[in-house]
Protein backbone atom coordinates (compact mmCIF):
# COMPACT_ATOMS: atom_id res chain seq x y z
CA UNK A 1 0.00 0.00 0.00
CA UNK A 2 3.01 2.78 1.14
CA UNK A 3 4.59 1.79 -2.49
CA UNK A 4 1.24 2.62 -4.26
CA UNK A 5 1.28 5.85 -1.79
CA UNK A 6 5.05 6.77 -3.29
CA UNK A 7 4.35 5.93 -6.94
CA UNK A 8 1.09 7.61 -7.93
CA UNK A 9 1.98 11.09 -6.99
CA UNK A 10 4.95 10.47 -9.04
CA UNK A 11 2.89 8.82 -11.93
CA UNK A 12 0.50 12.12 -11.85
CA UNK A 13 3.79 14.19 -12.19
CA UNK A 14 5.11 12.18 -15.05
CA UNK A 15 1.69 12.51 -16.83
CA UNK A 16 1.52 16.51 -16.34
CA UNK A 17 5.29 16.40 -17.60
CA UNK A 18 3.82 14.72 -20.64
CA UNK A 19 0.87 16.92 -21.03
CA UNK A 20 3.33 20.11 -20.75
CA UNK A 21 6.28 18.76 -23.60
CA UNK A 22 3.18 18.51 -25.86
CA UNK A 23 2.22 22.04 -25.20
CA UNK A 24 5.91 23.78 -24.65
CA UNK A 25 6.96 21.27 -28.17
CA UNK A 26 3.52 22.68 -30.11
CA UNK A 27 3.76 26.10 -28.53
CA UNK A 28 7.81 26.13 -29.99
CA UNK A 29 6.59 24.99 -33.23
CA UNK A 30 3.88 27.56 -33.53
CA UNK A 31 5.48 31.14 -32.41
CA UNK A 32 9.22 29.76 -33.20
CA UNK A 33 9.37 31.29 -37.24
CA UNK A 34 10.96 28.35 -38.84
CA UNK A 35 12.23 30.49 -42.27
CA UNK A 36 12.91 34.17 -40.86
CA UNK A 37 13.96 36.14 -43.64
CA UNK A 38 16.80 38.76 -43.43
CA UNK A 39 15.06 42.25 -44.47
CA UNK A 40 17.03 44.99 -45.14
CA UNK A 41 15.07 48.52 -44.87
CA UNK A 42 14.27 49.40 -48.53
CA UNK A 43 14.84 52.62 -49.88
CA UNK A 44 12.16 53.78 -51.53
CA UNK A 45 11.43 57.46 -51.74
CA UNK A 46 7.25 58.36 -52.43
CA UNK A 47 6.11 59.89 -56.17
CA UNK A 48 3.68 62.58 -55.85
CA UNK A 49 1.00 60.46 -57.45
CA UNK A 50 1.47 58.03 -54.87
CA UNK A 51 3.56 55.57 -56.22
CA UNK A 52 7.20 54.53 -55.04
CA UNK A 53 10.63 55.04 -57.20
CA UNK A 54 13.16 52.20 -55.70
CA UNK A 55 17.08 52.11 -57.67
CA UNK A 56 18.59 48.59 -57.76
CA UNK A 57 22.45 48.07 -58.14
CA UNK A 58 24.77 45.57 -60.19
CA UNK A 59 27.94 46.30 -59.95
CA UNK A 60 30.37 44.99 -62.42
CA UNK A 61 31.81 42.19 -62.96
CA UNK A 62 31.84 41.21 -59.07
CA UNK A 63 27.94 40.92 -59.37
CA UNK A 64 27.86 38.48 -62.05
CA UNK A 65 26.54 34.91 -61.11
CA UNK A 66 26.27 33.98 -64.82
CA UNK A 67 26.45 35.33 -68.60
CA UNK A 68 25.47 32.80 -71.19
CA UNK A 69 26.68 34.14 -75.36
CA UNK A 70 25.95 32.45 -78.02
CA UNK A 71 29.30 30.70 -79.89
CA UNK A 72 31.35 32.46 -76.69
CA UNK A 73 33.63 30.28 -75.16
CA UNK A 74 34.29 31.93 -72.42
CA UNK A 75 31.29 32.01 -70.48
CA UNK A 76 30.85 32.87 -66.64
CA UNK A 77 31.33 30.84 -64.79
CA UNK A 78 34.45 28.94 -66.39
CA UNK A 79 33.86 25.70 -67.63
CA UNK A 80 30.00 26.19 -67.67
CA UNK A 81 28.04 23.94 -70.48
CA UNK A 82 26.48 26.77 -71.90
CA UNK A 83 24.34 24.97 -75.40
CA UNK A 84 24.71 25.51 -78.67
CA UNK A 85 22.21 23.98 -80.23
CA UNK A 86 21.28 25.95 -83.64
CA UNK A 87 17.83 27.07 -82.71
CA UNK A 88 18.82 29.48 -79.43
CA UNK A 89 20.30 31.50 -82.18
CA UNK A 90 21.54 34.49 -80.59
CA UNK A 91 19.92 34.18 -77.19
CA UNK A 92 21.81 34.91 -74.49
CA UNK A 93 21.48 35.29 -70.56
CA UNK A 94 23.09 37.33 -67.85
CA UNK A 95 21.92 36.65 -64.04
CA UNK A 96 23.58 39.12 -61.07
CA UNK A 97 23.16 39.85 -57.59
CA UNK A 98 21.47 42.51 -57.03
CA UNK A 99 21.92 45.44 -54.76
CA UNK A 100 19.86 48.25 -53.21
CA UNK A 101 21.69 52.05 -53.10
CA UNK A 102 23.62 51.87 -50.57
CA UNK A 103 25.14 48.55 -52.29
CA UNK A 104 23.88 45.84 -50.08
CA UNK A 105 22.72 42.60 -51.78
CA UNK A 106 19.16 42.49 -51.80
CA UNK A 107 18.58 39.83 -54.29
CA UNK A 108 19.08 37.69 -57.38
CA UNK A 109 17.85 38.72 -60.84
CA UNK A 110 18.36 37.00 -64.34
CA UNK A 111 18.13 38.99 -67.94
CA UNK A 112 17.21 37.19 -71.09
CA UNK A 113 17.70 38.63 -74.44
CA UNK A 114 17.48 37.69 -78.08
CA UNK A 115 18.29 39.88 -81.47
CA UNK A 116 16.24 37.39 -83.40
CA UNK A 117 14.26 38.96 -86.42
CA UNK A 118 10.63 38.66 -85.71
CA UNK A 119 8.59 38.39 -82.85
CA UNK A 120 11.07 36.61 -80.85
CA UNK A 121 13.40 40.27 -80.11
CA UNK A 122 13.19 40.36 -76.24
CA UNK A 123 14.99 41.43 -73.24
CA UNK A 124 13.28 40.78 -70.08
CA UNK A 125 14.35 41.33 -66.33
CA UNK A 126 13.17 39.18 -63.04
CA UNK A 127 14.07 40.32 -60.22
CA UNK A 128 13.93 38.09 -57.17
CA UNK A 129 13.83 40.04 -54.00
CA UNK A 130 13.35 36.84 -51.29
CA UNK A 131 11.83 38.76 -48.48
CA UNK A 132 9.43 40.68 -50.64
CA UNK A 133 8.30 39.39 -53.99
CA UNK A 134 9.61 39.62 -57.98
CA UNK A 135 8.92 41.63 -60.26
CA UNK A 136 8.95 40.86 -64.53
CA UNK A 137 9.80 43.20 -66.76
CA UNK A 138 9.99 43.57 -69.93
CA UNK A 139 12.64 46.31 -72.02
CA UNK A 140 12.15 47.84 -75.19
CA UNK A 141 14.90 46.54 -78.11
CA UNK A 142 16.42 50.01 -78.10
CA UNK A 143 17.01 52.46 -75.75
CA UNK A 144 16.03 56.28 -75.82
CA UNK A 145 18.33 59.01 -76.86
CA UNK A 146 19.09 59.75 -73.42
CA UNK A 147 20.79 56.62 -72.74
CA UNK A 148 18.34 54.55 -70.90
CA UNK A 149 16.39 51.57 -71.63
CA UNK A 150 12.38 51.89 -71.25
CA UNK A 151 10.41 48.88 -69.62
CA UNK A 152 7.35 47.90 -68.39
CA UNK A 153 6.13 45.82 -65.39
CA UNK A 154 4.38 42.88 -66.69
CA UNK A 155 3.59 41.06 -63.10
CA UNK A 156 4.72 40.66 -59.53
CA UNK A 157 4.10 38.58 -56.73
CA UNK A 158 3.94 39.03 -53.00
CA UNK A 159 4.57 42.89 -52.42
CA UNK A 160 4.30 43.79 -56.22
CA UNK A 161 1.90 41.37 -56.75
CA UNK A 162 -0.47 44.44 -57.33
CA UNK A 163 1.60 47.18 -58.54
CA UNK A 164 2.08 48.53 -62.11
CA UNK A 165 4.92 50.66 -63.79
CA UNK A 166 7.94 51.26 -65.60
CA UNK A 167 11.38 50.57 -65.06
CA UNK A 168 14.49 51.98 -67.09
CA UNK A 169 17.51 50.11 -67.46
CA UNK A 170 21.18 52.17 -67.70
CA UNK A 171 24.52 51.36 -67.81
CA UNK A 172 27.00 53.44 -66.12
CA UNK A 173 30.85 53.45 -67.19
CA UNK A 174 32.72 55.48 -64.79
CA UNK A 175 32.11 54.48 -61.05
CA UNK A 176 33.27 56.65 -58.39
CA UNK A 177 33.60 54.16 -55.48
CA UNK A 178 36.39 52.80 -53.75
CA UNK A 179 35.91 49.09 -55.01
CA UNK A 180 38.86 49.26 -57.67
CA UNK A 181 37.33 45.64 -59.17
CA UNK A 182 34.30 47.52 -59.74
CA UNK A 183 34.52 48.01 -63.45
CA UNK A 184 30.72 49.42 -64.32
CA UNK A 185 27.47 48.96 -63.20
CA UNK A 186 23.53 48.63 -64.39
CA UNK A 187 21.60 50.73 -62.77
CA UNK A 188 17.91 49.82 -62.87
CA UNK A 189 15.13 52.12 -61.45
CA UNK A 190 11.86 51.26 -60.62
CA UNK A 191 8.59 53.39 -60.86
CA UNK A 192 5.63 50.94 -59.33
CA UNK A 193 2.17 52.84 -58.44
CA UNK A 194 -0.90 50.42 -56.47
CA UNK A 195 -4.29 50.28 -58.09
CA UNK A 196 -6.33 53.83 -57.67
CA UNK A 197 -8.86 51.85 -55.45
CA UNK A 198 -5.43 51.09 -52.82
CA UNK A 199 -4.54 54.83 -52.84
CA UNK A 200 -7.70 56.46 -52.37
CA UNK A 201 -9.53 54.10 -50.11
CA UNK A 202 -12.21 52.82 -53.01
CA UNK A 203 -13.39 56.34 -53.04
CA UNK A 204 -13.02 57.89 -56.43
CA UNK B 1 14.38 15.84 -7.15
CA UNK B 2 12.43 12.15 -7.94
CA UNK B 3 9.75 14.52 -8.84
CA UNK B 4 11.49 17.01 -11.01
CA UNK B 5 12.94 13.86 -13.26
CA UNK B 6 9.54 12.56 -13.17
CA UNK B 7 8.14 15.76 -14.58
CA UNK B 8 10.94 16.22 -16.82
CA UNK B 9 11.17 12.51 -18.17
CA UNK B 10 7.35 13.02 -19.07
CA UNK B 11 8.13 16.16 -20.68
CA UNK B 12 10.54 14.64 -22.60
CA UNK B 13 8.14 12.04 -24.03
CA UNK B 14 5.39 14.53 -24.20
CA UNK B 15 7.72 16.62 -26.93
CA UNK B 16 8.72 13.10 -28.75
CA UNK B 17 5.03 11.96 -28.93
CA UNK B 18 4.26 15.47 -30.21
CA UNK B 19 7.27 15.13 -32.83
CA UNK B 20 6.19 11.87 -33.85
CA UNK B 21 2.39 13.09 -34.36
CA UNK B 22 4.11 15.82 -36.73
CA UNK B 23 5.93 13.39 -38.64
CA UNK B 24 3.46 10.53 -38.88
CA UNK B 25 0.84 12.99 -39.58
CA UNK B 26 -1.80 11.20 -41.55
CA UNK B 27 -3.84 14.36 -42.86
CA UNK B 28 -0.31 15.47 -44.59
CA UNK B 29 -0.05 13.63 -48.05
CA UNK B 30 0.70 15.67 -50.94
CA UNK B 31 -1.61 15.32 -54.39
CA UNK B 32 0.22 12.93 -56.27
CA UNK B 33 -2.12 13.49 -59.56
CA UNK B 34 -1.77 17.41 -61.06
CA UNK B 35 -4.69 19.44 -61.05
CA UNK B 36 -4.43 20.15 -64.80
CA UNK B 37 -4.87 16.24 -65.24
CA UNK B 38 -8.88 16.98 -65.91
CA UNK B 39 -8.11 20.29 -67.98
CA UNK B 40 -9.10 20.30 -71.27
CA UNK B 41 -6.66 22.61 -72.52
CA UNK B 42 -3.30 21.85 -74.54
CA UNK B 43 -0.76 20.97 -72.20
CA UNK B 44 3.36 21.59 -73.00
CA UNK B 45 5.23 19.21 -70.86
CA UNK B 46 8.83 19.90 -69.91
CA UNK B 47 10.96 17.92 -68.07
CA UNK B 48 14.47 18.34 -66.45
CA UNK B 49 16.98 16.15 -64.58
CA UNK B 50 16.91 18.05 -60.95
CA UNK B 51 20.55 16.71 -59.95
CA UNK B 52 22.34 19.89 -59.55
CA UNK B 53 25.22 18.54 -61.86
CA UNK B 54 23.09 17.56 -64.77
CA UNK B 55 22.62 21.18 -64.85
CA UNK B 56 23.77 23.95 -66.75
CA UNK B 57 24.60 26.04 -63.18
CA UNK B 58 23.51 25.43 -59.60
CA UNK B 59 24.51 27.55 -56.66
CA UNK B 60 23.38 28.13 -53.25
CA UNK B 61 24.88 29.16 -50.21
CA UNK B 62 27.44 26.53 -50.33
CA UNK B 63 27.07 25.30 -46.92
CA UNK B 64 23.98 22.71 -48.33
CA UNK B 65 25.46 19.25 -48.98
CA UNK B 66 24.19 19.63 -52.62
CA UNK B 67 27.84 20.84 -54.74
CA UNK B 68 27.34 24.06 -56.15
CA UNK B 69 27.90 23.23 -60.02
CA UNK B 70 30.02 24.29 -62.38
CA UNK B 71 32.83 24.60 -59.84
CA UNK B 72 33.58 28.47 -59.68
CA UNK B 73 29.80 29.56 -59.74
CA UNK B 74 29.37 32.39 -56.91
CA UNK B 75 28.16 31.70 -54.03
CA UNK B 76 24.79 33.45 -52.48
CA UNK B 77 25.96 33.93 -48.95
CA UNK B 78 24.99 37.49 -48.51
CA UNK B 79 22.67 37.53 -45.81
CA UNK B 80 19.52 38.50 -48.17
CA UNK B 81 20.02 35.64 -49.76
CA UNK B 82 21.44 33.06 -47.98
CA UNK B 83 18.25 30.91 -48.11
CA UNK B 84 17.76 31.35 -52.00
CA UNK B 85 19.01 28.63 -54.92
CA UNK B 86 19.44 29.31 -58.12
CA UNK B 87 19.34 25.97 -61.01
CA UNK B 88 19.46 26.55 -64.79
CA UNK B 89 18.92 23.67 -66.98
CA UNK B 90 17.74 22.52 -70.08
CA UNK B 91 14.02 21.67 -70.86
CA UNK B 92 13.06 19.13 -72.81
CA UNK B 93 9.90 18.27 -74.54
CA UNK B 94 7.76 14.63 -74.69
CA UNK B 95 10.01 13.15 -76.60
CA UNK B 96 13.14 14.02 -75.20
CA UNK B 97 14.04 16.87 -77.32
CA UNK B 98 15.68 20.02 -76.43
CA UNK B 99 13.04 22.57 -75.69
CA UNK B 100 14.08 25.24 -73.98
CA UNK B 101 16.19 26.55 -71.52
CA UNK B 102 15.22 27.48 -67.69
CA UNK B 103 16.19 30.01 -64.43
CA UNK B 104 15.16 28.99 -61.59
CA UNK B 105 15.37 30.95 -58.69
CA UNK B 106 13.96 30.00 -55.51
CA UNK B 107 14.11 31.27 -51.53
CA UNK B 108 12.98 29.67 -48.60
CA UNK B 109 8.95 31.24 -47.27
CA UNK B 110 8.04 32.57 -43.74
CA UNK B 111 4.76 31.20 -44.64
CA UNK B 112 6.34 27.67 -43.53
CA UNK B 113 4.40 26.33 -41.16
CA UNK B 114 5.67 22.93 -39.77
CA UNK B 115 2.32 22.27 -37.60
CA UNK B 116 0.63 22.31 -41.31
CA UNK B 117 3.12 19.97 -42.84
CA UNK B 118 4.17 23.00 -45.21
CA UNK B 119 7.33 23.44 -45.89
CA UNK B 120 7.38 26.00 -48.14
CA UNK B 121 9.77 27.74 -50.74
CA UNK B 122 8.55 30.66 -53.15
CA UNK B 123 10.01 29.66 -56.69
CA UNK B 124 9.63 31.41 -60.22
CA UNK B 125 11.04 30.15 -63.64
CA UNK B 126 12.38 32.45 -66.16
CA UNK B 127 11.51 30.17 -69.29
CA UNK B 128 12.90 30.70 -73.05
CA UNK B 129 11.54 28.51 -75.76
CA UNK B 130 13.32 29.09 -78.70
CA UNK B 131 10.12 29.20 -81.59
CA UNK B 132 7.55 29.72 -78.84
CA UNK B 133 8.83 32.87 -76.59
CA UNK B 134 9.32 33.73 -73.19
CA UNK B 135 7.42 33.55 -70.11
CA UNK B 136 7.27 33.66 -66.42
CA UNK B 137 6.20 30.82 -63.52
CA UNK B 138 5.65 32.13 -59.88
CA UNK B 139 4.69 29.28 -57.03
CA UNK B 140 4.44 28.65 -54.13
CA UNK B 141 6.58 25.00 -53.62
CA UNK B 142 5.33 22.46 -50.36
CA UNK B 143 8.57 20.27 -49.72
CA UNK B 144 7.53 18.70 -46.95
CA UNK B 145 6.39 15.14 -48.40
CA UNK B 146 9.87 15.80 -50.13
CA UNK B 147 11.35 15.71 -46.75
CA UNK B 148 9.32 13.22 -45.21
CA UNK B 149 9.59 10.61 -47.87
CA UNK B 150 13.22 11.24 -49.32
CA UNK B 151 15.19 13.15 -46.96
CA UNK B 152 14.80 12.21 -43.34
CA UNK B 153 14.69 8.21 -44.65
CA UNK B 154 18.31 9.18 -46.11
CA UNK B 155 19.61 10.63 -43.34
CA UNK B 156 18.07 7.67 -41.18
CA UNK B 157 19.56 4.83 -43.72
CA UNK B 158 22.77 3.27 -42.25
CA UNK B 159 23.84 3.94 -45.92
CA UNK B 160 23.34 7.74 -46.05
CA UNK B 161 20.55 7.17 -48.86
CA UNK B 162 17.60 6.54 -50.16
CA UNK B 163 16.29 4.58 -52.93
CA UNK B 164 13.11 3.92 -54.09
CA UNK B 165 10.02 5.56 -55.87
CA UNK B 166 8.67 9.21 -55.43
CA UNK B 167 6.38 11.40 -56.96
CA UNK B 168 4.91 14.34 -56.07
CA UNK B 169 3.07 17.66 -56.98
CA UNK B 170 5.34 20.30 -55.98
CA UNK B 171 3.25 23.42 -56.33
CA UNK B 172 0.84 24.24 -53.73
CA UNK B 173 0.15 28.41 -55.03
CA UNK B 174 -0.60 30.98 -55.71
CA UNK B 175 -3.68 29.67 -57.58
CA UNK B 176 -6.76 27.79 -56.54
CA UNK B 177 -6.13 24.08 -55.92
CA UNK B 178 -2.41 24.05 -56.02
CA UNK B 179 -1.59 25.84 -59.52
CA UNK B 180 1.02 27.88 -60.38
CA UNK B 181 0.74 31.69 -62.02
CA UNK B 182 1.94 32.29 -65.60
CA UNK B 183 3.05 35.49 -67.05
CA UNK B 184 3.81 35.78 -70.80
CA UNK B 185 6.60 37.52 -71.86
CA UNK B 186 6.66 37.63 -75.85
CA UNK B 187 6.36 35.52 -78.20
CA UNK B 188 3.01 33.19 -78.74
CA UNK B 189 3.09 33.71 -74.51
CA UNK B 190 3.14 37.17 -74.79
CA UNK B 191 0.40 39.01 -73.06
CA UNK B 192 -1.10 35.88 -72.02
CA UNK B 193 -1.75 34.63 -68.84
CA UNK B 194 -2.16 30.62 -68.08
CA UNK B 195 -1.38 28.42 -65.20
CA UNK B 196 1.25 25.32 -64.21
CA UNK B 197 2.20 22.83 -62.27
CA UNK B 198 6.00 21.29 -61.17
CA UNK B 199 6.25 17.68 -59.90
CA UNK B 200 9.34 16.02 -58.67
CA UNK B 201 10.07 12.24 -59.67
CA UNK B 202 12.67 10.42 -57.68
CA UNK B 203 14.71 7.46 -57.38
CA UNK B 204 17.77 7.76 -55.19
CA UNK B 205 19.01 10.13 -52.40
CA UNK B 206 21.55 10.70 -50.66
CA UNK B 207 22.14 12.21 -47.58
CA UNK B 208 25.92 13.56 -48.66
CA UNK B 209 25.07 14.93 -52.22
CA UNK B 210 21.40 15.52 -52.69
CA UNK B 211 19.56 14.29 -55.44
CA UNK B 212 20.99 11.01 -57.05
CA UNK B 213 18.13 9.99 -59.90
CA UNK B 214 15.38 12.46 -59.75
CA UNK B 215 13.57 14.33 -62.22
CA UNK B 216 11.47 17.33 -62.57
CA UNK B 217 8.12 18.17 -64.61
CA UNK B 218 6.52 21.32 -65.60
CA UNK B 219 2.93 21.05 -66.94
CA UNK B 220 1.97 24.40 -68.86
CA UNK B 221 -1.50 25.41 -70.07
CA UNK B 222 -0.75 26.57 -73.92
CA UNK B 223 -1.43 29.75 -74.55
CA UNK B 224 -4.12 30.90 -76.80
CA UNK B 225 -3.21 31.44 -79.56
CA UNK B 226 -0.67 28.41 -79.26
CA UNK B 227 -3.47 26.40 -78.78
CA UNK B 228 -5.71 27.52 -81.34
CA UNK B 229 -2.61 27.55 -84.32
CA UNK B 230 -2.37 23.85 -84.09
CA UNK B 231 -6.39 22.98 -83.71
Amino acid sequence: MSFFYRVIPLFRIFVIGIFLGLLGAGALIYFAPAVDLHRQTSLISVQPNGGNAETFRINLPSDRILVGLPGVDNTIPSGMSWPSEEEFGSFQAEMFKIRDRNDVVIGVASRLASAAEGQESFIEWTLHLPARGTMYVQMDLDPSIDGYRNGVLLTGTRDFESLSGSVKEQFVADVENDDYDTQGRIELMTALVSPLEELTGGVE
Amino acid sequence: MKYLVSLLAGSLLGALAFLLALYYNPFAAQPTISPLSVTQDRVINLSYSAVASDGILYTDNGESIIATHPDRVADLWELAIIDTRVFVTMLRGARGEVAGIGFKISSDSESTSLLQAEAEANSVWHVYLPGKGTFLIDQSENYWTYIHDIVIPARWSSGDNWKGSFHSIMTSGPGALGIARVTGGSGEFAGQSTEAVESLTARAYSALQGPVSMNGSLAIIAPAASANSEQ
